[in-house]
Protein backbone atom coordinates (compact mmCIF):
# COMPACT_ATOMS: atom_id res chain seq x y z
CA UNK A 1 0.00 0.00 0.00
CA UNK A 2 1.10 3.90 -0.25
CA UNK A 3 0.19 6.35 2.48
CA UNK A 4 0.08 9.72 1.21
CA UNK A 5 0.78 11.99 4.30
CA UNK A 6 -0.01 16.25 3.64
CA UNK A 7 1.68 18.24 6.67
CA UNK A 8 0.38 21.76 6.61
CA UNK A 9 0.57 24.68 9.19
CA UNK A 10 -2.46 25.18 11.29
CA UNK A 11 -5.05 27.52 10.36
CA UNK A 12 -4.12 29.71 13.45
CA UNK A 13 -0.41 29.69 12.15
CA UNK A 14 0.62 32.54 9.87
CA UNK A 15 2.56 30.87 6.92
CA UNK A 16 5.01 33.28 5.89
CA UNK A 17 6.20 31.58 3.03
CA UNK A 18 2.56 31.07 1.70
CA UNK A 19 2.27 34.73 1.96
CA UNK A 20 5.66 35.20 0.11
CA UNK A 21 4.09 32.82 -2.63
CA UNK A 22 0.84 34.44 -2.73
CA UNK A 23 2.89 37.69 -3.28
CA UNK A 24 4.95 36.17 -6.17
CA UNK A 25 1.66 35.03 -7.94
CA UNK A 26 0.03 38.10 -7.42
CA UNK A 27 2.69 40.33 -8.86
CA UNK A 28 2.62 37.72 -11.67
CA UNK A 29 -0.63 38.63 -12.70
CA UNK A 30 -2.55 35.95 -11.16
CA UNK A 31 -5.53 38.20 -9.15
CA UNK A 32 -7.90 35.56 -8.77
CA UNK A 33 -5.23 33.76 -6.24
CA UNK A 34 -6.60 35.00 -2.72
CA UNK A 35 -4.48 32.94 -0.65
CA UNK A 36 -1.78 30.43 -0.70
CA UNK A 37 -1.16 28.07 2.23
CA UNK A 38 2.00 25.25 1.70
CA UNK A 39 3.06 22.44 3.27
CA UNK A 40 4.85 18.95 3.06
CA UNK A 41 4.42 15.94 1.18
CA UNK A 42 5.52 12.42 2.12
CA UNK A 43 4.68 9.12 0.02
CA UNK A 44 5.15 6.06 2.86
CA UNK A 45 5.56 3.21 0.44
CA UNK A 46 4.15 0.35 3.32
CA UNK A 47 4.77 -3.55 3.07
CA UNK A 48 0.90 -4.06 4.26
CA UNK A 49 -1.88 -4.78 1.96
CA UNK A 50 -4.44 -3.75 4.14
CA UNK A 51 -5.84 -0.34 3.68
CA UNK A 52 -6.50 0.20 7.33
CA UNK A 53 -3.33 -0.75 8.96
CA UNK A 54 -1.53 1.32 6.40
CA UNK A 55 -3.68 4.18 7.55
CA UNK A 56 -3.07 3.44 11.44
CA UNK A 57 0.76 3.64 10.91
CA UNK A 58 0.87 6.69 8.75
CA UNK A 59 -1.25 8.02 11.51
CA UNK A 60 1.08 6.99 14.06
CA UNK A 61 4.89 8.05 11.94
CA UNK A 62 2.76 11.51 11.04
CA UNK A 63 2.19 11.97 15.20
CA UNK A 64 5.52 10.57 16.24
CA UNK A 65 7.67 12.37 13.51
CA UNK A 66 6.60 13.70 10.47
CA UNK A 67 4.26 16.46 12.42
CA UNK A 68 4.37 19.04 15.38
CA UNK A 69 0.85 18.95 16.18
CA UNK A 70 1.56 22.63 18.24
CA UNK A 71 2.06 24.31 14.85
CA UNK A 72 1.17 21.62 12.29
CA UNK A 73 -2.17 19.79 11.39
CA UNK A 74 -1.77 16.57 8.76
CA UNK A 75 -4.05 14.82 6.29
CA UNK A 76 -3.63 10.95 5.19
CA UNK A 77 -4.45 9.31 1.85
CA UNK A 78 -4.22 5.74 1.42
CA UNK A 79 -4.02 3.40 -1.83
CA UNK B 1 32.77 12.24 15.73
CA UNK B 2 33.31 15.70 16.78
CA UNK B 3 37.08 16.80 16.94
CA UNK B 4 36.69 17.16 20.46
CA UNK B 5 34.57 14.59 21.97
CA UNK B 6 35.97 13.14 25.10
CA UNK B 7 38.33 15.72 26.14
CA UNK B 8 37.85 17.14 29.35
CA UNK B 9 38.42 21.07 29.71
CA UNK B 10 40.38 21.91 32.78
CA UNK B 11 39.57 25.95 32.17
CA UNK B 12 43.20 26.61 31.56
CA UNK B 13 43.57 30.64 31.30
CA UNK B 14 40.54 31.69 32.17
CA UNK B 15 39.95 34.88 34.20
CA UNK B 16 38.03 32.44 36.87
CA UNK B 17 39.10 32.93 40.19
CA UNK B 18 40.32 29.18 41.64
CA UNK B 19 37.76 27.45 43.19
CA UNK B 20 37.27 24.35 45.57
CA UNK B 21 34.89 22.47 43.43
CA UNK B 22 34.19 23.47 39.77
CA UNK B 23 31.16 22.84 38.42
CA UNK B 24 30.52 20.11 35.56
CA UNK B 25 28.98 20.79 32.05
CA UNK B 26 27.70 18.25 29.63
CA UNK B 27 27.93 19.67 26.80
CA UNK B 28 25.96 17.78 24.24
CA UNK B 29 27.29 17.02 20.48
CA UNK B 30 24.52 15.97 17.77
CA UNK B 31 25.73 15.45 14.25
CA UNK B 32 25.50 18.80 12.91
CA UNK B 33 25.81 20.40 16.44
CA UNK B 34 27.93 23.53 15.55
CA UNK B 35 28.61 25.74 18.70
CA UNK B 36 29.96 22.97 20.89
CA UNK B 37 32.76 24.16 21.26
CA UNK B 38 32.02 27.72 22.02
CA UNK B 39 29.83 26.94 24.38
CA UNK B 40 32.97 24.56 25.60
CA UNK B 41 35.23 27.73 25.40
CA UNK B 42 33.18 29.71 26.89
CA UNK B 43 32.74 27.39 30.48
CA UNK B 44 36.26 26.02 30.61
CA UNK B 45 38.88 29.58 29.22
CA UNK B 46 36.40 32.09 30.22
CA UNK B 47 34.33 30.87 32.62
CA UNK B 48 37.16 28.22 34.23
CA UNK B 49 35.07 25.48 34.65
CA UNK B 50 34.90 21.80 34.11
CA UNK B 51 32.81 20.50 30.75
CA UNK B 52 32.70 17.50 28.95
CA UNK B 53 30.94 16.75 25.08
CA UNK B 54 28.66 14.40 25.50
CA UNK B 55 28.22 12.26 21.97
CA UNK B 56 24.01 12.33 21.29
CA UNK B 57 24.44 8.24 21.10
CA UNK B 58 25.43 8.24 24.78
CA UNK B 59 23.28 7.19 27.36
CA UNK B 60 25.12 8.79 30.42
CA UNK B 61 25.66 12.51 31.42
CA UNK B 62 28.85 11.37 33.17
CA UNK B 63 27.88 13.04 36.58
CA UNK B 64 27.30 16.48 35.15
CA UNK B 65 26.14 19.35 37.12
CA UNK B 66 24.74 21.55 33.85
CA UNK B 67 23.66 19.86 30.88
CA UNK B 68 24.08 22.48 27.30
CA UNK B 69 22.44 21.74 24.55
CA UNK B 70 24.54 24.08 21.63
CA UNK B 71 23.57 25.78 18.94
CA UNK B 72 23.96 24.73 15.48
CA UNK B 73 21.98 22.12 12.74
CA UNK B 74 21.51 19.02 14.64
CA UNK B 75 20.69 16.21 12.29
CA UNK B 76 20.90 18.59 9.53
CA UNK B 77 17.47 20.21 10.61
CA UNK B 78 15.86 18.18 7.82
CA UNK B 79 12.14 17.72 8.42
CA UNK B 80 12.11 20.65 11.14
CA UNK B 81 14.63 21.59 13.36
CA UNK B 82 15.01 19.69 16.39
CA UNK B 83 12.58 16.61 15.39
CA UNK B 84 15.02 14.31 14.64
CA UNK B 85 17.47 15.13 17.96
CA UNK B 86 14.27 14.66 19.84
CA UNK B 87 14.72 10.72 19.55
CA UNK B 88 18.86 11.02 20.31
CA UNK B 89 19.41 8.42 22.97
CA UNK B 90 21.15 10.72 25.33
CA UNK B 91 17.49 12.81 25.15
CA UNK B 92 16.45 9.91 27.41
CA UNK B 93 18.89 10.97 30.02
CA UNK B 94 18.72 15.16 29.76
CA UNK B 95 14.63 14.31 30.21
CA UNK B 96 15.49 12.49 33.47
CA UNK B 97 18.22 14.71 34.85
CA UNK B 98 15.73 17.69 33.71
CA UNK B 99 12.79 16.09 35.83
CA UNK B 100 15.25 15.50 39.15
CA UNK B 101 15.98 19.46 38.51
CA UNK B 102 18.90 19.93 36.80
CA UNK B 103 19.80 22.63 35.15
CA UNK B 104 19.36 22.41 31.06
CA UNK B 105 20.32 25.28 28.86
CA UNK B 106 19.14 25.13 25.28
CA UNK B 107 20.70 27.65 22.70
CA UNK B 108 19.34 27.86 19.14
CA UNK B 109 19.41 24.86 17.83
CA UNK B 110 19.30 23.02 21.57
CA UNK B 111 16.12 25.89 22.32
CA UNK B 112 14.83 23.89 19.26
CA UNK B 113 15.28 20.61 20.60
CA UNK B 114 13.81 21.19 24.03
CA UNK B 115 10.76 22.69 22.36
CA UNK B 116 10.27 18.77 20.00
CA UNK B 117 10.86 17.24 22.67
CA UNK B 118 8.15 18.79 24.64
CA UNK B 119 10.91 19.67 27.06
CA UNK B 120 9.42 23.33 26.98
CA UNK B 121 5.91 24.47 24.90
CA UNK B 122 5.22 25.69 21.74
CA UNK B 123 7.28 25.59 18.52
CA UNK B 124 9.42 27.36 16.16
CA UNK B 125 8.46 28.59 12.62
CA UNK B 126 10.58 29.94 9.76
CA UNK B 127 11.27 33.56 10.61
CA UNK B 128 8.42 35.83 9.49
CA UNK B 129 10.81 38.03 7.28
CA UNK B 130 12.00 34.83 5.51
CA UNK B 131 15.66 35.53 6.16
CA UNK B 132 18.63 33.97 8.31
CA UNK B 133 19.09 36.66 10.84
CA UNK B 134 22.53 36.80 12.06
CA UNK B 135 23.29 40.04 13.97
CA UNK B 136 23.60 41.24 17.73
CA UNK B 137 19.82 41.96 19.15
CA UNK B 138 19.07 43.51 22.69
CA UNK B 139 16.94 40.91 25.24
CA UNK B 140 15.25 42.00 28.41
CA UNK B 141 15.92 40.23 30.92
CA UNK B 142 12.10 38.77 32.36
CA UNK B 143 12.81 36.70 35.15
CA UNK B 144 16.12 36.08 37.86
CA UNK B 145 14.56 33.75 39.33
CA UNK B 146 15.74 30.76 37.05
CA UNK B 147 19.35 29.22 37.64
CA UNK B 148 20.34 30.70 34.43
CA UNK B 149 19.65 34.81 34.94
CA UNK B 150 20.15 34.59 38.63
CA UNK B 151 23.13 37.21 38.09
CA UNK B 152 21.27 39.22 35.98
CA UNK B 153 18.89 42.12 37.69
CA UNK B 154 15.60 41.78 36.03
CA UNK B 155 14.63 44.68 33.03
CA UNK B 156 18.99 44.35 32.62
CA UNK B 157 19.68 44.28 28.64
CA UNK B 158 21.67 41.98 27.45
CA UNK B 159 23.51 42.22 23.99
CA UNK B 160 23.90 38.81 22.71
CA UNK B 161 23.83 37.67 18.83
CA UNK B 162 21.15 36.06 16.72
CA UNK B 163 21.85 32.98 14.06
CA UNK B 164 18.84 31.45 13.20
CA UNK B 165 16.61 31.46 10.51
CA UNK B 166 13.60 29.76 12.22
CA UNK B 167 13.54 31.58 15.73
CA UNK B 168 10.08 32.66 15.08
CA UNK B 169 8.14 31.64 18.58
CA UNK B 170 4.98 30.31 18.56
CA UNK B 171 2.20 29.36 20.86
CA UNK B 172 -1.40 29.17 20.68
CA UNK B 173 -2.98 32.23 22.65
CA UNK B 174 -4.16 30.29 25.60
CA UNK B 175 -0.68 28.80 25.73
CA UNK B 176 1.00 32.31 25.70
CA UNK B 177 -1.62 33.45 28.62
CA UNK B 178 -0.10 30.72 30.63
CA UNK B 179 3.30 31.41 29.75
CA UNK B 180 2.56 35.07 31.47
CA UNK B 181 0.84 34.05 33.98
CA UNK B 182 3.60 31.35 35.24
CA UNK B 183 6.33 34.16 34.39
CA UNK B 184 7.71 31.55 32.09
CA UNK B 185 8.77 34.05 29.51
CA UNK B 186 12.72 34.68 30.60
CA UNK B 187 13.85 36.90 27.73
CA UNK B 188 12.25 39.10 25.28
CA UNK B 189 13.56 40.77 21.81
CA UNK B 190 13.69 45.04 22.55
CA UNK B 191 15.49 47.92 21.44
CA UNK B 192 18.66 49.08 23.39
CA UNK B 193 16.51 50.95 25.95
CA UNK B 194 14.53 47.54 26.91
CA UNK B 195 11.48 48.58 25.07
CA UNK B 196 9.46 45.96 23.26
CA UNK B 197 9.01 46.96 19.78
CA UNK B 198 8.47 45.30 16.52
CA UNK B 199 11.66 46.76 14.63
CA UNK B 200 13.41 45.43 17.80
CA UNK B 201 12.00 41.55 17.34
CA UNK B 202 14.29 40.41 14.37
CA UNK B 203 11.91 37.27 13.29
CA UNK B 204 8.57 37.78 14.13
CA UNK B 205 7.78 35.43 17.82
CA UNK B 206 5.06 35.57 19.75
CA UNK B 207 5.35 38.25 22.59
CA UNK B 208 8.61 39.07 21.57
CA UNK B 209 9.88 35.89 23.14
CA UNK B 210 13.79 35.39 22.80
CA UNK B 211 13.80 32.67 25.73
CA UNK B 212 11.80 30.76 28.41
CA UNK B 213 11.62 28.06 30.95
CA UNK B 214 9.63 25.04 31.72
CA UNK B 215 7.08 25.58 34.86
CA UNK B 216 10.32 23.81 36.84
CA UNK B 217 12.21 26.34 36.19
CA UNK B 218 15.24 25.04 35.71
CA UNK B 219 15.14 24.20 31.77
CA UNK B 220 16.00 27.24 29.65
CA UNK B 221 15.62 27.29 25.88
CA UNK B 222 16.76 30.91 24.13
CA UNK B 223 17.65 31.49 20.66
CA UNK B 224 20.20 34.22 21.07
CA UNK B 225 23.43 32.81 22.00
CA UNK B 226 25.46 33.63 25.18
CA UNK B 227 28.22 31.73 24.61
CA UNK B 228 29.46 33.55 21.49
CA UNK B 229 29.21 36.76 23.89
CA UNK B 230 31.47 35.96 27.15
CA UNK B 231 33.96 37.84 25.87
CA UNK B 232 34.46 41.70 24.76
CA UNK B 233 36.63 41.12 22.18
CA UNK B 234 33.35 39.31 20.29
CA UNK B 235 31.99 42.81 21.06
CA UNK B 236 30.05 41.81 24.17
CA UNK B 237 30.53 39.95 27.10
CA UNK B 238 26.74 40.23 28.15
CA UNK B 239 26.86 36.06 27.68
CA UNK B 240 28.58 35.23 30.80
CA UNK B 241 26.37 35.99 33.28
CA UNK B 242 24.24 33.25 31.68
CA UNK B 243 26.70 30.80 32.50
CA UNK B 244 27.85 32.63 35.89
CA UNK B 245 24.23 32.53 37.00
CA UNK B 246 24.18 29.10 36.46
CA UNK B 247 27.26 28.69 38.81
CA UNK B 248 25.86 30.68 41.06
CA UNK B 249 22.85 28.50 41.63
CA UNK B 250 24.41 25.08 41.85
CA UNK B 251 26.41 26.49 44.83
CA UNK B 252 23.20 27.46 46.38
CA UNK B 253 21.82 23.83 46.05
CA UNK B 254 19.03 24.36 44.97
CA UNK B 255 19.33 22.90 41.73
CA UNK B 256 21.09 18.97 40.61
CA UNK B 257 18.51 17.32 42.37
CA UNK B 258 15.17 17.04 43.70
CA UNK B 259 16.27 17.61 47.49
CA UNK B 260 17.78 21.06 47.00
CA UNK B 261 15.28 23.83 48.45
CA UNK B 262 13.09 26.11 45.78
CA UNK B 263 15.07 28.41 44.66
CA UNK B 264 12.99 31.11 45.37
CA UNK B 265 13.70 30.76 48.73
CA UNK B 266 17.31 31.03 48.70
CA UNK B 267 17.46 34.60 46.02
Amino acid sequence: MRARVFVTLKASVFDPQGKTIADALHSLGYEAIDEVRQGKYFELDLKTTEAEQARALAAEVADKLLANPVIESYRIEVD
Amino acid sequence: MPSGAGREGTGGGGGAPPQSKKMKFAVVVFPGSNCDEDAYHAVTDVLGQHAEYIWHKDTDLKGADVVILPGGFAHGDYLRTGAMARFSPIMREVERFAARGGPVLGICNGFQVLLEAGLLPGAMLRNDNLKFRCEHVYIRVEQTDTPFTLACRRGQVLRIPIAHGEGNYFAEPDVIARLEANRQIVFRYTDAAGDVRETANPNGSKAAIAGLCNEARNVVGLMPHPERACESVLGSADGLLIFESVVAALKTGAFGGSTGPALQTVR
